[in-house]
């Protein structure tokens, strides 16, 4: 599949209806999702006939793109229910099999070493404090081969060290930095659009 | 929900010690075709603990799954079956029952919801 194909795909995706702002809620655009994935298949085959786990699926473009580009099994994990419809009826629509399970993310204790690769859009901590670095830390604990996960540039060093320090990383890369096109989403956003600069890291666990 | 998530999940109820594997009680199960793809399938039986997967198929219906994986993993009939098994079985409508606690966590529209109660945590 080339990429302005997967880009086009996610375009179609139903998206949150009613975002919950305390959940940091926003869709992953179709640009950031398809560049990530695309980039985590062609450059380091994490994605085609690999088990992957999304975590805070929401609507499930990240879960889709994975899909689409063929990975044998993925598998969306979030808290929100009504996002988990959403992202039921776009794999419907897609036409992929995806399955979904409803939890929280920093209380689930998955076992053995089934999921590959874990991809992520994960809050950014601005609603619930320290939020991006559980997801870290929960996807480290997961992924057998390696965890995509979108930060604030801002947070760059702070992650890295983290991810080295504390979550068993035996390497962290930021890929690219990429700019999140934040539509006014929320009645307190004062701008129209919002433009934040984020990168996209890839992590690689060491082997348990 | 198919069986290679429920090969993943585990009861995380605080205090709990048996977590693995959660217990099927099936209400809606359906059959969803899906490629056949031998060298996933091949990487993912040393992955798979093989009793939670039998046990799990029998719960939803299906009893074609031998009690232990054969030596040879080429045998084509045997991966057919731990294909249908493990990708193929979904179940739309149940509980996944904790095996120390009967704590029941309900399956809807094949999705496990995995939430704990407040003084589970």
């Amino acid at each position: 599949m080339k990429l302005k194909q997967l880009e086009g795909l996610l375009g179609d995706l139903q998206q949150f209806s009613n975002p919950k702002v305390e959940l940091e809620q926003y869709p992953t655009g179709p640009h950031i999702a398809s560049r990530m994935l695309f980039t985590a298949e062609n450059s380091y085959g994490d994605i085609t006939d690999k088990v992957v786990a999304d975590f805070g699926c929401g609507c499930g473009t990240l879960s889709a793109a994975a899909s689409l580009l063929d990975a044998a099994c993925v598998i969306g994990f979030d808290i929100d229910p009504q996002s988990l419809e959403t992202a039921s009826l776009n794999a419907d629509e897609l036409e992929v099999e995806i399955d979904f399970v409803q939890c929280d993310i920093t209380k689930l204790e998955l076992k053995g070493q089934i999921v590959d690769t874990v991809v992520m859009n994960p809050p950014f901590g601005t609603r619930k404090k320290g939020a991006d670095m559980e997801f870290l830390s929960a996807a480290m604990k997961v992924a057998s081969q390696a965890v995509y996960s979108l930060h604030k540039t801002s947070t760059r060093e702070h992650i890295k060290r983290a991810a080295l320090r504390d979550f068993n990383a035996k390497s962290a890369e930021v890929i690219c930095e990429l700019r999140y096109d934040l539509p006014k989403l929320y009645k307190f956003h004062k701008r129209k659009e919002v433009d934040i600069a984020v990168d996209l890291w890839r992590f690689e666990p060491r082997q348990n | 929900m198919r069986l290679i998530v429920h090969n993943m999940l585990t009861c995380n109820i605080k205090g709990v010690v048996n977590k693995f594997p959660l217990r099927i009680e099936a209400e809606k199960v359906i059959k969803k075709d899906v490629d056949f793809n031998p060298d996933f399938l091949r990487h993912m039986l040393a992955k798979i603990e093989w009793k939670a997967l039998v046990d799990g198929a029998r719960s939803m219906g299906y009893t074609e799954l031998p009690d232990h994986a054969p030596a040879l993993e080429s045998d084509e009939p045997f991966l057919k079956k731990f294909h249908h098994a493990l990708l193929e079985l979904n179940l739309e409508e149940g509980s996944l029952v904790c095996q120390e606690t009967g704590r029941k966590f309900p399956v809807e529209k094949g999705v496990p919801n995995m939430l704990l109660h407040e003084d589970e945590v």
